[in-house]
């Protein structure tokens, strides 16, 4: 989970390359919601140091398949080299990423592009399956699920019964 | 883990990971082919799941065997006797209530198969199921709710998933099957057990199919040989064109 404060980053006191690499990782765009960093999206797991300095990076992909999980491997590598660090990255799958590991920022920035954020789990427990999405262009609770299914594997399709504009959201994972 | 016990897992998962390819595979041709666009791109979206699950289980299969098969390996360079897929997922595609049904019947045991692994004493197997679980709830979902309204839908609907569920009813037994190398596992708490799961997805599959106003169809005979290598003629076309490119230019990069 995202620290008190909604974000991610690394533990107070860590090595300063650790640090280093955070910083270079959080430059590190989504490839398919690009106002996203990785470090937003709550898909960097773990950044760690060894006795010389070599830094271990682990990524979690989102969805089993989402097809951008190679190119942001291959990018938060060219970020890693950019800064002059010596890291090797790796994919791990467990524990499966959710997306309450999206930190407060992300889901800002998500709502400031009209994306709506997905709910925490928790909330959506007591809410589901009848949940109030309101549309983020007009504010109206009138909308609907057109697809469960959007435009990338993350994302759910809806529409405004209001103003009629269709708008994504971020499914809760 | 024994090398008997670790032989019957790299089977298992060499079988999970082929019937997920295959059905991933099968999905992928309606892109560009769906009723409407928001199913075109649910379709492709179920297929990449499956193909990712691939991924992961077809890579940990490599491992399990210890002869260096990777995924790419396993996927691209065996031919129809060597493929381990369910019956059920190399099954043609007809019309769309045909994949719905077959999508479905497939989907209900998943999700279930998938949230008992969550607890395997394997801790790569349950990571991967703790992966998968989470996709396929939606997809279960998904074809859940396309099956009733079309089985509730109009007499053109129901009559079409009804037709498909008779043809491919015959399929679902092969997905309970076991065999001594299953029973090991499931001894060593790795798997589930075939009975178990058989009553958890019957269970499942009745509810739909009263809401869906479908009739379930007896058990007769029940079609079997995707574990042992014995497939419909169906496989052999949709390896071919999956596997064409790796074959025409074997270990090509780009």
């Amino acid at each position: 989970m995202p620290d008190a404060a909604g974000c991610w980053g690394p533990e107070p006191g860590a090595d300063a390359v650790v640090k280093a690499a955070w910083g270079a990782l959080a430059g590190v765009m989504d490839p398919e919601i690009p106002v996203l960093s990785i470090v937003d999206l709550g898909i960097v797991r773990a950044v760690s140091a060894d006795a010389d300095g070599r830094l271990s990076v682990a990524l979690t992909p989102t969805y089993s398949g989402c097809p951008a999980t190679n190119v942001i491997v291959l990018e938060a590598e060219t970020a890693l080299a950019r800064a002059r660090l010596d890291a090797r990255v790796s994919v791990v799958i467990a524990p499966p990423w959710t997306t309450d590991w999206i930190s407060d920022a992300g889901r800002d920035k998500l709502a400031e592009v009209g994306i709506v954020p997905p709910p925490h789990s928790g909330k959506r427990a007591l809410t589901a399956p009848d949940e109030v999405i309101a549309c983020p262009r007009c504010g109206s609770e009138d909308t609907r699920q057109i697809s469960r299914f959007g435009s990338t594997a993350c994302k759910a399709l809806h529409a405004c019964n209001a103003c009629l504009e269709p708008f994504d959201v971020f499914k809760c994972h | 883990m024994s090398t008997d016990l670790k032989e019957a897992l790299f089977g298992y998962t060499l079988r999970l990971g082929d019937t997920s390819l295959v059905l991933g595979h099968r999905l992928s041709e309606w892109c560009g082919h769906a009723p409407e666009l928001e199913e075109d791109i649910a379709l492709t979206n179920v297929a990449l799941d499956l193909v990712g699950h691939a991924r992961m289980l077809l890579t940990y299969a490599g491992e399990l065997e210890g002869k260096g098969r990777d995924e790419d390996r396993l996927a691209y360079r065996r031919d129809v006797f060597d493929y381990r897929n369910h019956l059920l997922a190399e099954q043609p595609n007809r019309d769309f209530g045909h994949t719905i049904v077959r999508q479905f019947l497939h989907d209900a045991w998943a999700v279930e198969l998938y949230g008992r692994l969550c607890a395997s004493t394997d801790e790569t197997l349950a990571g991967i199921a703790a992966k998968a679980v989470k996709e396929v709830r939606y997809h279960v979902r998904h074809s859940g709710d396309w099956l009733v309204r079309l089985g509730d839908g109009t007499d053109i609907s129901h009559a079409k998933v009804a037709d498909a569920l008779g043809r491919l009813w015959p399929y679902t037994g092969e997905m309970f099957e076991r065999d001594e190398a299953e029973q090991a596992l499931v001894a060593a708490g790795i798997v589930p057990d075939p009975a178990e799961l058989k009553a958890a997805w019957t269970a499942r599959v009745e509810a739909v199919l009263e809401d869906a106003t479908l009739d379930r169809p007896a058990d007769g005979w029940m079609q079997k040989g995707g574990r042992r290598g014995e497939h419909s003629e169906h496989l052999g076309y949709l390896l071919a064109e999956m596997q064409f490119l790796p074959r025409a230019y074997p270990d090509a990069t780009w």
